[in-house]
This record gives C-alpha cells, structure tokens and sequence, in this order.
C-alpha cells in the first residue's frame, strides 16, 4: 500500500527533470497524475525546454507503475490553458489533493543588463505560473474538504542571493512569501502549503552548455566533467549534484499524511549548499 | 556641521508624499540633494489615490527649504527608458549620484487565490520590477565610481507571509532576493545593497477605507482610530504603527557612511512584528 492511495496530483514542467521524477515517485505511492508541461521553447532561455516526447515519456513511466495519468500541454503562464488542463484531468480521475508547482525555467546575466523579456519570462514562469497553479488547485482541492497539500519549487536561490541570477533569485524568493501566505489562508482547510529548495540537480536545466560556460567562462567548450568540481565547490557533501529522484523524494514525504502537521516549512534538498551563504 | 550624507545626490523613487517624501527631506537635511521621482497618477488596481503633481512639488518644496538641490520628474518605474533619463537629467543637473532609495511601490488586498490577474501583474511590475528598474539605471554611475549605497524598501512583509495580499508579499520577498543578487554582484565594486522592512506606516497606502474594513470586518463604517488596537496587537512593541521618520532614520543610517560595511540586511523598523511569537 503506497502513502498516497487514492490521490491525485497536477504536476507542473512535468515532461523531464524534477517534473518527471516526482510525477512517477508519487505515482508510485499509488497517486494518480495530472501531468502538465509547455513542451516549447520560450525565447530567452539558453537552452531547450522539454517537448511532447518527452511528455509522452512520463505518461509511460507513470502507466507502468500501474497509476493513471492525464497528460496536457499547457503553459503555465496562462491560467487558461492550465484551467483547461487540470479539469480534464480531475474529469478523468475523480478529484484533486496535490498541487507540485515545479515548472520554471532561468536565464541567466548580470543584474543590471537583465533585458525586459529575460526579467518577464522569468518571473512569469517562475513566481506568476505558480501562483495560477496554485490558483487553479485550491478550488479543486476544496471541493472535497478533505484538505491537501501544495508544494512551491523554489530554490536555494529562494534563500540566498546568487549573482548572475536576479531575476531568478527574485522569482523563488518571491515563491517563500507566496507560500507563508497561502500557507496561513488555507491551513484552517487544512491545506498545507510548503516550498523545496534544491541546489544543483542533475536535470537538463543544469546539465546543457550555456549552463557549462556560466560555470567555466574561462574555457573553451566545457563539458560536464569540467563543471563537475566548480559545481561540487558550491556543496559541503561531495558531490557535484543531487539527483531528480532526490528532490521527488522530498517532494513525496511533504504531500503525504506523514507531514500531515508541515505547513510552511523551506524545505533545502541542496547537499547543504544553502550552508555556505 | 557637516551632514552625514554630506554633498552626496540621491534618487528617491515614490517621493511624492509618505515615505519617500520623508526620505528625500531626510537626507536633505543632512546633506544631500535629490533626484525625486513619482508617477503622480493613478494606478488601476489600488483603491486609494496616487499621488500627484502638486504632491511631488511640495516634496521638492520642502527638500529646497533644507537648503539643498531637488530635480523632479513625473515618472512610472514600470517605464525603464523614462526612468533612465529622469536619473540621467538628474545626474546631469546634480553632479553625480551615490546614494539609491526604491521606495516606489502600492498595496492591494484579496486572498491569494482571488487575487485577479491585473492586480498580480500591477503588483509585480511596480514593487518589484520597478526596483529593478531603479537600481538598473542607477548602476552604471555607481560602478564607474566604484562607490555608493543602494536601500531597496521592501517591507515585514518580505520576511513573513502576511495573509490577504499574496501578491505584495510575493513581490516583497522577491525584492529581499533582488537585494540579495545585487549585493553579491556589487559589493566587489564596494556597492552596497540593503533593505528596510517596515511594519505598517502611517502613509495614505495604507490609512483608508479599504485597509480600516480589512483590519476591523465588524465594523460598517471604520476610521483610523477603530485599527489602533488591532494594528498595535500585530505589533510586538505596543505601538499601531510607526512614523514615516523611523523609516528614514534607518534609510539615513543604511545611506550614509556609517554603514560602509553594512551590505546585504534586511533592516527591519518593525516594531517587532516579524519576530513576534503569538500566545
């Protein structure tokens, strides 16, 4: 029997990454998914974004897991679209519990030459495409009166000032207030409401190129071997990164009844990077 | 006697009335002259008045009545381009700018899940991309001088989760992230980045209607006087609110070269609140 029997859960940037991870680890709780990714590209972010493949790729491991999913390809920035997504998805499987509002995306330059449409991409993704997750959730959560639980991806730029990453930073520290304030209107539903934090994590948003000469501006097409030990620099535990699965985990333990009594927590899943700062 | 921002030139944003106003005297008084910025109109999604040309004027009264220099311009920190020309007029006309006050910023109130998607965008773009702005136009004078001291205000509000006005709070904590981002990427440039956090203020963003029902749903038809209680329980200290002049005290203090080592805090004038344990 899986800790989460019966639920159902929306999962935002669902089609890779942190997204995918924490879809199949609740599935394998016994939650059934409701799976939403933009699956396009958006202009100013440096590297590819996840596409229907890779939506399709969830849905498969969700399915063999033995849980049902609903798939959709809405962008969060448009509570519309996600609006659309989600009724689908609680039209096919009966109710909603859980919110994970994962999707997010980063650019990244100093502060002062963040262009206009980096700065808007960033935190309308980041910060207002949460909110309308959440948005969208609490109604449907509601509903049942059972309670529930949202969980905000945040970052350990949610907690410290990381230089190159303005927009970014602002965003997830935006996300820590949006959380303590949803947190104190819906925990007399008994909805709780929590943000994750995790430093580097072995994803395609921190595994591609750009993200290779950010790290090594010096050198001349660095891989990921070569970030390996700038990127294991920023972490007390030796290692360079924690995996999806890591973050999925943490994610699977604050939506169940196990943290029942969690609400407003900053939970770090960084291998203590938060630490440092 | 020499003034503790002796000689120095400050953009203050939002300084038509309330806080900024009070910043902007403030440091005239000791010493500096102003480049004062307000949008001097009204915004969509608020309930209370901006406010206006008449308003920024008498700022600019009141700065030159302390003997000091003033440049006003009416300006929306949701407009990057005009914003940088204003701080470049102003630049021009003063001699120089060092000190960076982000002050500009409104209040609106729903639960989170109410909140419509005007009121969020409105929220987000002035509290705090508009700081961003600020401190974006301001920056390439502060690096090539190698010296200055930004004060972003944000509020309790960016460390603690108040409920009935997500957006603000969302935009508040970010502005505490911005200062973040900001004060690692200056302070090798001997930048520094700070932020007062204010409990409630008595200013006309928050002394009106729209706020007195808020605070007392019992009442058809509350004043200022009926919130006194309520306002002074959120506090830790027993006070409803604090002064616009306990604000800029702390601005002076982050402003001025007494805190030359000071960068990357956010100083509350709280009266307690965000510390306060309830029993």
């Amino acid at each position: 029997m899986g800790k989460l029997d019966g639920k159902v859960a929306l999962i935002t940037g669902a089609a890779r990454g942190q997204g995918r991870a924490e879809a199949v680890r609740l599935a394998e709780e016994g939650a059934d998914i409701v799976a939403v990714d933009i699956c396009a590209q958006i202009a100013t972010v440096p590297f590819a974004l996840a596409t229907e493949e890779d939506l399709e790729e969830t849905v498969r491991r969700v399915e063999a897991t033995g849980r049902r999913i609903v798939a959709a390809t809405a962008d969060t920035r448009r509570i519309d679209q996600l609006h659309a997504a989600l009724e689908r998805g609680v039209t096919a499987l009966g109710r909603l519990d859980i919110a994970v509002a994962n999707a997010g995306i980063s650019s990244w330059a100093p502060a002062v030459e963040i262009t206009e449409e980096q700065w808007d991409d960033v935190l309308e993704t980041n910060l207002k495409g949460v909110w309308n997750t959440c948005k969208v959730a609490v109604p449907e959560i509601r509903r049942h009166g059972e309670g529930g639980a949202l969980v905000l991806t945040s970052s350990v730029a949610g907690l410290h000032g990381y230089a190159n990453l303005a927009a970014y930073t602002s965003a997830k520290h935006g996300l820590v207030g949006l959380m303590r304030v949803l947190g104190m209107e819906l925990g007399p539903e008994k909805i709780r409401v929590n943000t994750i934090h995790p430093g580097t994590v072995n994803t395609p948003m921190l595994l591609n190129d750009a993200v290779y000469e950010l790290f090594c501006p010096d050198m001349e097409k660095p891989t990921e071997a070569d970030i390996r030990e700038v990127a294991a620099g920023l972490n007390p535990m030796p290692t360079p990164w924690v995996e999806a699965s890591d973050v999925a985990n943490a994610v699977a333990f604050l939506v169940s009844d196990d943290a029942r009594f969690i609400t407003g927590a900053t939970l770090p899943i960084d291998a203590g990077e938060n630490l440092i700062n | 006697m020499s003034g503790r921002v002796e000689g120095k030139v400050a953009l203050v944003t939002g300084a038509g009335r309330g806080q900024g106003r009070s910043h902007a005297v403030r440091l005239a008084e000791e010493g500096a002259d102003i480049i004062a910025v307000d949008i001097c109109r009204p915004v969509d999604t608020v309930t209370y008045p901006m406010a206006d040309a008449a308003d920024l004027a008498e700022t600019a009264r009141l700065v030159e009545a302390e003997g000091r220099r003033v440049v006003t311009r009416e300006v929306d920190v949701r407009d990057y381009e005009k914003l940088a020309a204003g701080v470049a007029d102003g630049i021009a006309e003063l001699g120089g700018l060092e000190i960076v006050v982000a002050n500009a910023g409104i209040a609106s109130y729903a639960p989170g899940h109410e909140i419509s998607d005007a009121a969020w965008n409105e929220m987000i773009d002035i509290d705090l991309k508009g700081v961003w702005h600020s401190i974006k136009a301001a920056a390439p004078t502060l690096l090539a001088q190698r010296a200055g001291s930004v004060v972003i205000c944000a509020s309790a509000a960016g460390l603690i989760g108040s409920p009935g006005l997500a957006h603000y709070v969302a935009a508040k904590h970010g502005a505490i992230g911005l200062m973040r981002a900001f004060a690692n990427e200056l302070g090798p440039e001997m930048i520094r980045v700070n932020a007062v956090c204010p409990t409630q203020v008595d200013t006309p963003m928050i002394m009106h209607g729209e706020v007195f029902r808020m605070f007392r749903p019992d009442l058809d038809n509350p004043t200022k006087d009926d919130i006194v209680e309520v306002s002074t329980n959120m506090n830790l200290l027993p006070v409803p609110w604090v002064e616009n002049r306990d604000v800029s005290n702390a601005v002076l203090f982050l402003a001025s070269d007494e805190a030359r080592y000071v960068t990357g805090l956010p100083l509350t004038v709280d009266a307690g609140i965000s510390v306060k344990v309830a029993v």
